[in-house]
C-alpha cells in the first residue's frame, strides 16, 4: 500500500469532544518536524480549532451521522491542512465579523474565524464534494 | 480540562487546567453561574495551569463578565501566558478585563 503523503488523515464524528485530540495530533507532528515553540502553542492549536469546530457545529451540524475529514501535510516550510465537512460552504470574507470593534466587544460569538485568519498565515475556503477550510502556518 | 474553585474569604477563584475551548467550556460556564447563583460576585480565573483558549472559551469568559457586573460584581483574570496575552490582545478583550500578572495581585486588587 502507498504510503500516505498526510502526517494526519483522519475522518471524526460531527463531536467537539474529537476536537482536542485531533489537535494534538497534529501538533506533535509538528514538533517532530521543529516548528517554533509559539506555532504549537498558540498559532496551530487555536486555529485548527476553530476550523474544527465551525465544521462540526455549523458545516454538519452536529449531526453524529456525518463527518468531518482532516487531512494535514506538513513539510519543512509550512503545515497546510484541510478540514472537510459535509456542508454546502460559505463566504468566509463575509462571514468574518471583527470582534475588536466596540459595539461587538462584549459578544459572546463571532471570533472564530477572526481568530483563524490572524492567527494562520493563509485561510482558503471551498467547496469541494463538500465544505473544505484550508490552514496554512508557515514555520517563519 | 479541569478546573478548581477555591474561596478565599469574598472571593472565588476558578483554577483552569488544560485548554478551554469549545468541547468544555460550557462545563466552566456552568459552575461560576452556580456560583453567581449562590451569591458570589468577585471571581478571578486563574490561567497559571492553562494551554489555549479558543473563541468558545474566550465567549465564556466575557459572557461571565457581563453576568458578574449585572450583578455589581466583577471578573478579574490572572497568570496569563505570552500566548494567551497574544490572544486577548488580538481580539482586544485585554481592554475589557482587568489581568494581573500574579494570583496575589489580582486578589489585592478586588
Amino acid at each position: 500500500m502507498p504510503e500516505s503523503p498526510y502526517a494526519v488523515d483522519v475522518a471524526i464524528p460531527s463531536d467537539v469532544q474529537y476536537i482536542e485530540g485531533i489537535v494534538a495530533q497534529v501538533a506533535a507532528h509538528c514538533a517532530d518536524r521543529q516548528f517554533p515553540q509559539h506555532l504549537l502553542t498558540l498559532n496551530v492549536p487555536v486555529a485548527l480549532t476553530e476550523a474544527l469546530a465551525n465544521a462540526i457545529l455549523r458545516g454538519n451540524g452536529e449531526d453524529r451521522g456525518k463527518v468531518v475529514r482532516v487531512r494535514a501535510h506538513i513539510n519543512d516550510v509550512e503545515l497546510v491542512v484541510e478540514v472537510a465537512d459535509e456542508g454546502t460552504g460559505f463566504d468566509l470574507d463575509a462571514c468574518t465579523l471583527d470582534p475588536t470593534l466596540a459595539d461587538r466587544l462584549e459578544e459572546e460569538d463571532g471570533r472564530g474565524l477572526f481568530l483563524m485568519r490572524r492567527l494562520a498565515d493563509r485561510v482558503e475556503q471551498f467547496v469541494d464534494g463538500g465544505n473544505v477550510v484550508r490552514i496554512t502556518v508557515r514555520r517563519t | 480540562m479541569s478546573f478548581t474553585i477555591r474561596k478565599m474569604d469574598d472571593i472565588t477563584i476558578v483554577e483552569v487546567e488544560g485548554q478551554l475551548i469549545v468541547g468544555n467550556r460550557q462545563e466552566l460556564k456552568q459552575r461560576v453561574l452556580d456560583e453567581c447563583e449562590a451569591g458570589a460576585r468577585k471571581v478571578l480565573v486563574d490561567f497559571a495551569r492553562t494551554g489555549y483558549i479558543d473563541s468558545s472559551g474566550l465567549g465564556v469568559l466575557v459572557s461571565l463578565a457581563k453576568r458578574l457586573r449585572e450583578d455589581g460584581g466583577e471578573l478579574r483574570l490572572a497568570n496569563l501566558n505570552d500566548d494567551l496575552r497574544t490572544l486577548f490582545e488580538l481580539t482586544k478583550l485585554d481592554t475589557l478585563f482587568p489581568i494581573s500578572d500574579s494570583r496575589e495581585r489580582a486578589l489585592e486588587s478586588f
